[in-house]
């Protein structure tokens, strides 16, 4: 590797950090957030077995695990303002990034909503709480707990979907390497340089993961 | 007046009858054990007085209150349970709480009381168990009789009218048994109203004053304790003692 290759990665750096920490963590969380909440409400309702809504969540989930996520963003962003409806680039990946991975989430936390033994609940209704208390204090921190290896997963997933972003306008980190290899064109070694952070950040929540793990097993198995 | 009162209860599951037309009697301090074969309806019936299962027909009154076991409401049941305390074959302690808050959580959570008032019942509650070193362990770090100990204690601290046992002793190992009577023992001393689905003939002969023996989803026959082991009346309950006492 020459030297002139060597500055143009060293230069690229700092501005690729830039918008890595103003734009691509931003977005992870903010999107990351609203699946969650989404996801919560909708395994709650399927749990729950509440008539009407249940049968909107799986419509829900199912147009949304069948549909691909770049196809979505594109019919939010460019498709929509043809019906007269103009959303920002970022709101718009926020809220297409959060809609499509709470269906994801939905099903995990659903899932492990229904690994707490029923005993669980039956308890917390003899020692005189309510539904909503005993999920709140039993349940879902037992099924959070369950489904705590998969969130990271969707969370490790969202961190690299969010270079999908760049399709519609959004620079984030991966958006600020087309921009500068467009000026330079070192397109291997920029490219490379921007999979090494997203490697690199990948892993610390790879290494959160497990100290996560740890910490929540304080409590022994689940059964 | 009795303090618990059912009345023709019904349930099937399916098409099968499980219970049909239990009516029982249960005067405060009593301790009663209910007793029978497997598939007799004992556990059904225990569970249809606390509304975990959905009773078919059937009355309920407990300490004044009178409800229709088939249609009562949310807040009715939730009034109800709140005067009893319902003790699992498999403890059902939570998994995520420590004994503490195992303890607590009815308290704080169910009942609106503070942390600090809540705490000082359940350490109370878990010394009367001779839990209480135990108190900030897991549940799946404690042995089965010591699980039962803790949702004993958390029965005991809402101050309930009633205990509920479901064959409290038929998970635990033999060795761990003992320890559990022995609480449920010292209950029935301290004058608590207990109300036990069992197989311990030991327990029902010696610290319960009644007896409520089912078969085939029908009491058979119910009566003083004494009574009912030394002249049962019916021909099944008979059967039934001679056969315990062969096991033995």
């Amino acid at each position: 590797m020459n030297e002139r290759v060597l500055q143009i990665v060293r230069d690229a750096f700092p501005q690729l950090m830039e918008k890595f920490f103003t734009m691509t963590i931003p977005l992870t969380i903010l999107s990351f957030t609203l699946a969650l909440l989404i996801a919560v409400v909708t395994a709650m309702i399927q749990y729950a077995h509440v008539r009407g809504l249940q049968k909107l969540c799986r419509i829900y989930i199912w147009i949304v695990r069948c549909t691909p996520l770049l196809v979505q963003l594109y019919l939010v962003y460019y498709g929509l303002p043809s019906a007269g409806i103009y959303l920002e680039a970022f709101p718009t990946v926020v809220m297409v990034f959060g809609i499509n991975e709470g269906a994801y989430l939905a099903e995990t936390i659903r899932a492990a909503m229904e690994a707490v033994p029923s005993g669980q609940m039956e308890a917390g209704y003899c020692v005189g709480m309510n539904y909503m208390q005993i999920m709140w204090h039993v349940v879902l921190p037992q099924a959070f707990r369950t489904a705590f290896p998969s969130l990271f997963n969707s969370l490790i997933s969202m961190v690299k979907e969010t270079s999908l972003a760049s399709t519609i306008t959004v620079t984030e980190m991966f958006r600020q390497a087309i921009v500068i290899n467009g000026r330079v064109y070192e397109t291997l070694a920029l490219y490379t340089e921007v999979a090494l952070i997203y490697l690199a950040f990948c892993s610390l929540l790879t290494v959160l993961q497990h100290w996560g793990e740890k910490k929540l097993s304080s409590y022994g198995g689940v059964r | 007046m009795s303090m618990l009162k059912v009345e023709n209860v019904r349930k099937s599951f399916g098409d099968h009858p499980v219970l049909q037309g239990i009516s029982l009697e249960v005067n405060r301090g009593d301790v009663i054990a209910i007793l029978g074969p497997s598939g007799s309806g004992k556990t059904t019936l225990l569970r249809c007085i606390n509304f975990l299962e959905r009773a078919d027909e059937g009355t309920l009154t407990l300490d004044g209150q009178t409800v229709d076991m088939h249609r009562a409401r949310k807040d009715e049941i939730v009034a109800l349970r709140r005067k009893t305390a319902f003790v699992f074959q498999n403890y059902n302690l939570f998994l995520n709480k420590t004994v503490l808050q195992n303890v607590t959580l009815g308290l704080t959570s169910g009942r609106g009381m503070n942390r600090h008032e809540a705490e000082k019942i359940a350490r109370n509650a878990l010394e009367k168990v001779g839990m209480l070193e135990k108190a900030d362990a897991y549940p799946i770090s404690l042995s089965g009789g010591q699980q039962q100990r803790v949702a004993i204690a958390r029965g005991m601290a809402t101050n309930p009218e009633i205990i509920y046992f479901d064959e409290p002793t038929s998970a635990l190992d033999p060795e761990l048994i003992g320890e559990v009577l022995a609480v449920m023992r010292q209950l029935a001393q301290d004058g608590m109203t207990m109300l036990v689905v069992t197989h311990e003939m030991e327990f029902a002969r010696n610290v319960s004053n009644q007896i409520i023996f089912m078969d085939g989803g029908h009491v058979i026959e119910a009566g003083p304790t004494d009574a009912f082991f030394s002249h049962p009346k019916e021909e099944r309950s008979r059967n039934f003692i001679r056969s315990i006492l062969n096991k033995e």
